[in-house]
């Protein structure tokens, strides 16, 4: 394409960045604009709490040096959108600078839920999403709280518990379900990570809901109530009940929006030459049985700006996921999954294996159907291997053969307990299967540490 | 911070305390029969003359001793020198041995009470301190606070600990005369061993074996629930107290040469001169051994070690250098240089100093076969060259001192020829990689920050890609720090062991390899 064919890109997350990374790769000619007013430079978002709880500082999340945009011709614009002329095709910022384009690429992210709580803009009140909600959190707990209330128990409202944590700030965490992030995980592995919670003496109140803040006279929170009434005081409270796409700038005009920005399986939307990606993406029809229509992790950030990137260089793709993976750490605990695997599943149709640790920090789960075939696995506390796990669901292993190729998917470090050895154990003792249980090398025998 | 562990604090720093002000401690006072007793028999008539408007002095100080021993001296040398009667200049350095017999100190009474009031008291509070830490903590690595601490993240403290680290450094090669009482303060502890008085290199043995004892205690108690970590720390721990501090010592006690058995040319640089071979040669079957051992070691031992593990089966298994880098260094990992531009500094800098002790060497063997008729006296120039420029300001003053300001690993990565060949194995010619987890990566740059090589982990790591570096150590931190398993440290098939195409799991809209 040339060089007078301007894509601009609406974000610097992973998805806007990796596509803009991969339309250079395909397009050498193409001109390339990447805007934000978050952050000059793309950052790890997933990274923010390491730098609060000083792992690291805010230049380690740059995964780019300064000089790799312009060394691959991507100007970066630092500015916010204030408004787009689709039909003229031209971008008007907050500072009133005008840009126009040929295509253009919507990766606006998220933003943190917010369900109209009374108080829920009062001072020391936020969500964790972006680079301002971090410096807006460090401002806010560096003196004077004495606790701090999470609301909603999903994979931020933990890590905001960690960070507190680390500032030696009492935790509260209200979690309005049973178990926590037991939408997403099996009552067991809820139950684990529960437990571990607990652990770090972080104050977990399952089928707790949040009734309102209560601010003090100078507009700042001082407590919240709960639907059952208990006041608890606080003078930070984070809200962490899930994210939305940031799309508010794009309402009202001719753009087909819902909950996102509507697009089809090429991330094309209503007007012609422009795109979403990423979080704020709304597909119309999910991309695959076991997906939402809006996707909002890393990964699939990462994949629908890979995707989009041939699509904007003249190869029009259509997004087709591959087998599902995730993952995460719960404060010390990892956890990884890979395929199919609810919160809840009809046993008649779906068998479970569920193998943990009696030191109960440690466990391995695979469903599989009637038949025997894998469907997914969720590990925590251990590693595995996501070729293997990608391989054997692609490919439909029969569950058997899975835990007799074990110790090949094991992505423990050298020296590591050989976990799989027990859920092979595990497994024989309860499915059967014609297998041999994997045998500790001499090595390891001497050197490894014990199960 | 718990109560033990300022205890453990406070006894650190008093130790610290004593080790500084002990060197100050003492008056000096030198005789003819003391000159002669410490000089080699062609200068004692003339040291004693030189010296002698010192005779009946005391000198209240180090200071004031070395400052008149310097004017009676020089003052006899410069007028040879001006009259370049190069032949009968004293070119030797007597400082440490006259110092070291001159001084009457407290210390020289009762060496044992003095070192267990400062090495002593600074193990004693390092082992409190590092022992209780994150008991009471669920197992896993916390790396909490590292860039908020002045000690770790180059703040006033790490500032001070580096210029302190250096200023010692410079001390210990160029005027150890003024650490005599340090010295007399291990010599019991060194006849026990050797049989021999202590050296300002005995000290500093015995120091830096107890520095990885105490920090490797702190590895243990922070890589806790990592058993490769705790495998690897303590592997260089005993290699430091055994192989690198106790067996040469008693090697000399049996009358065999000083040798540390895991010591490899060209970090061991000079294995090859001209003193070191006579050494070998004139010590039977055990000096026989230890040249043909080490001949071993250089061309079969790195060679097949690092093609089935990689160079860490050296760097951060085995190595002294690597042993205090890995427990010592370890607070300030996150501080080397990560840029692209200093990676391309390291490989020019690295395989320019191997190329230069290996030309040094050559010479040197040549000269030594020829008779030294090939050379002459130029080996030793380039030796003292060498030994200043690298043996003792590259890897003492900045691998060490360093620490705080560029990252544990300044020396090893910037400096070490025997890195350097290691890696060229490794880079070519090894089973070992890290390999990356599919598709799983979050670019968060944990490994990239804990890196002490400064290796950008994570530009492979979000590629999909193995990491193939001739630089890695293998310390494994990477791995241990990444908050999703990514990262494993493997020894494998050379087959696609390097992958040029970057392939990530989990995206079937485009197909990579068609």
């Amino acid at each position: 394409m040339s060089a007078n064919h301007h894509v601009v890109i609406i974000g610097n997350g992973i998805a806007g960045i990796t596509c803009a990374r991969h339309l250079r790769k395909l397009d050498d000619q193409v001109k390339i604009t990447v805007i934000s007013g978050e952050s000059t430079y793309f950052f790890s978002r997933t990274a923010l709490m390491y730098v609060y709880m000083g792992h690291m500082k805010f230049e380690h999340i740059q995964p780019y040096e300064n000089w790799f945009w312009e060394k691959n011709r991507i100007d970066l614009k630092e500015d916010w959108v204030e408004k787009i002329d689709f039909q003229g095709k031209n971008l008007e910022f907050k500072s009133g600078e005008k840009l126009s384009f040929d295509e253009l690429v919507i990766a606006s992210g998220s933003k943190p839920n917010k369900f109209g709580w009374p108080g829920q803009d009062l001072k020391g009140v936020q969500g964790l999403y972006s680079k301002q909600d971090l410096e807006l959190m460090e401002e806010s707990t560096k003196e004077g709280v004495q606790r701090a209330v999470i609301v909603g128990g999903g994979l931020i409202g933990i890590e905001m518990a960690e960070m507190l944590a680390y500032k030696k700030i009492p935790v509260t965490f209200l979690v309005r379900e049973v178990g926590f992030w037991d939408n997403v995980l099996p009552k067991d592995e809820s139950h684990l990570v529960g437990r571990h919670i607990r652990e770090h003496h972080i104050d977990l109140r399952l089928e707790s809901e949040l009734q309102e803040i209560i601010g003090d006279s100078e507009g700042r929170v001082r407590a919240v109530r709960t639907k059952s009434g208990e006041e608890i005081p606080c003078q930070f409270v984070g809200l962490t009940a899930g994210v939305t796409p940031n799309i508010d700038f794009l309402r009202n005009s001719d753009l087909e929006v819902n909950r996102g920005v509507k697009v089809d399986l090429s991330f094309q939307t209503n007007i012609p030459n422009v795109y979403a990606i990423g979080d704020c993406a709304e597909f119309h029809q999910a991309p695959a049985a076991d997906r939402k229509p809006i996707e909002q992790i890393w990964y699939t950030g990462r994949m629908h700006g890979e995707t989009l990137a041939h699509t904007l260089a003249g190869k029009r793709l259509q997004y087709q996921p591959g087998i599902w993976f995730n993952s995460a750490k719960f404060l010390d605990i990892e956890y990884q999954t890979y395929g199919t695997v609810p919160a809840t599943w009809e046993s008649e149709m779906i068998k479970s294996f569920y193998w943990e640790h009696s030191g109960g920090k440690v466990a391995f789960r695979m469903l599989m159907e009637n038949s025997g075939i894998i469907l997914g696995i969720n590990n925590f506390g251990f590693r595995l291997r996501h070729a293997f796990f990608d391989k054997a669901i692609r490919e439909k292993w029969e569950a058997s053969k899975v835990i007799a190729n074990l110790e090949k998917a094991n992505f423990d470090p050298e020296f590591f307990a050989p976990y799989y050895i027990e859920i092979q154990k595990a497994f024989k003792n309860q499915f059967g299967g014609d297998f041999a249980i994997s045998k500790k090398s001499f090595i390891q025998k001497l050197f490894g540490a014990r199960v | 911070m718990k109560t033990i562990q300022k205890i453990g604090l406070v006894l650190f720093l008093m130790g610290l305390g004593a080790f500084i002000l002990v060197p100050f401690l003492g008056s000096y006072s030198i005789d003819e029969a003391l000159v002669r007793a410490n000089t080699k028999d062609i200068h004692q008539e003339k040291m004693a003359e030189i010296l002698a408007p010192m005779y009946g002095e005391t000198y209240s100080s180090n200071f004031a001793f070395l400052g008149a021993f310097g004017d009676n001296f020089n003052a006899y040398n410069d007028q040879l020198k001006d009259q370049s009667l190069w032949d009968q200049v004293i070119w030797d350095d007597y400082r440490f041995a006259l110092a070291k017999a001159a001084v009457i100190s407290p210390v020289t009474e009762n060496p044992w009470l003095f070192l267990f009031l400062s090495i002593g008291l600074a193990v004693l509070g390092g082992l409190l301190y590092n022992l209780p830490s994150h008991a009471g903590e669920p197992e896993g690595i916390k790396n909490n606070g590292i860039f908020h601490s002045s000690m770790k993240a180059k703040g006033w403290l790490g500032m001070l600990t580096g210029s302190f680290l250096i200023l010692f450094y410079i001390v210990l090669y160029w005027y150890p005369a003024f650490l005599v009482n340090l010295v007399w303060m291990v010599n019991p502890f060194s006849e026990m061993l050797s049989g021999n008085p202590a050296s300002q290199w005995f000290l500093y043995g015995l120091i830096y074996t107890l520095a990885i004892s105490v920090m490797g205690v702190r590895m243990f108690r922070k890589y806790r629930g990592n058993k490769y970590q705790q495998l690897r720390t303590a592997s260089v721990m005993f290699f430091q107290t055994a192989f690198a501090f106790l067996i040469p010592e008693v090697l000399v006690l049996l009358n065999q040469p000083y040798f540390d058995f895991k010591n490899i040319w060209p970090l061991d640089y000079d294995f090859f001169y001209d003193y070191q071979m006579d050494t070998f040669l004139s010590s039977g079957g055990v000096g026989m051994f230890m040249l043909i051992w080490g001949i071993l070691l250089i061309i079969i031992g790195v060679p097949l070690f690092t093609y089935f593990f990689g160079k860490r089966w050296y760097c951060s298994w085995v190595c002294g250098c690597g042993g205090l880098a890995e427990t010592v260094g370890d607070p300030f990992r996150q501080l080397s240089d990560k840029s692209v531009k200093a990676w391309k500094y390291e490989r020019v800098i690295v395989h320019s100093v191997l190329v230069l002790s290996v030309v040094m060497t050559a010479v040197t063997i040549a000269n030594y076969f020829s008779g030294f008729s090939f050379l002459g006296n130029v080996t030793n120039q380039l030796h003292s060259f060498y030994g200043f420029a690298i043996g003792s300001a590259f890897a003492g003053v900045v691998g060490t001192g360093f620490y705080p300001f560029m990252g544990n690993r300044v020396w090893c990565r910037f400096g070490c020829p025997l890195a350097a060949y290691l890696g060229i194995v490794q880079r070519f010619k090894s089973r070992f990689r890290i390999t990356t987890n599919g598709g799983q990566c979050i670019s968060c740059g944990n490994c990239s920050t804990y890196c002490e090589m400064g290796i950008d982990v994570r530009a492979y790591a979000q590629k999909g890609q193995n990491i193939v570096r001739s630089s890695c150590v293998g310390c494994g931190v990477c791995s241990a720090v990444c908050p999703r398993g990514v990262l494993k440290l493997e020894n494998g098939p050379e087959d696609g062991r390097i992958h040029e195409l970057p392939i990530i799991i989990g995206n079937n809209s485009i197909k990579l390899n068609v």
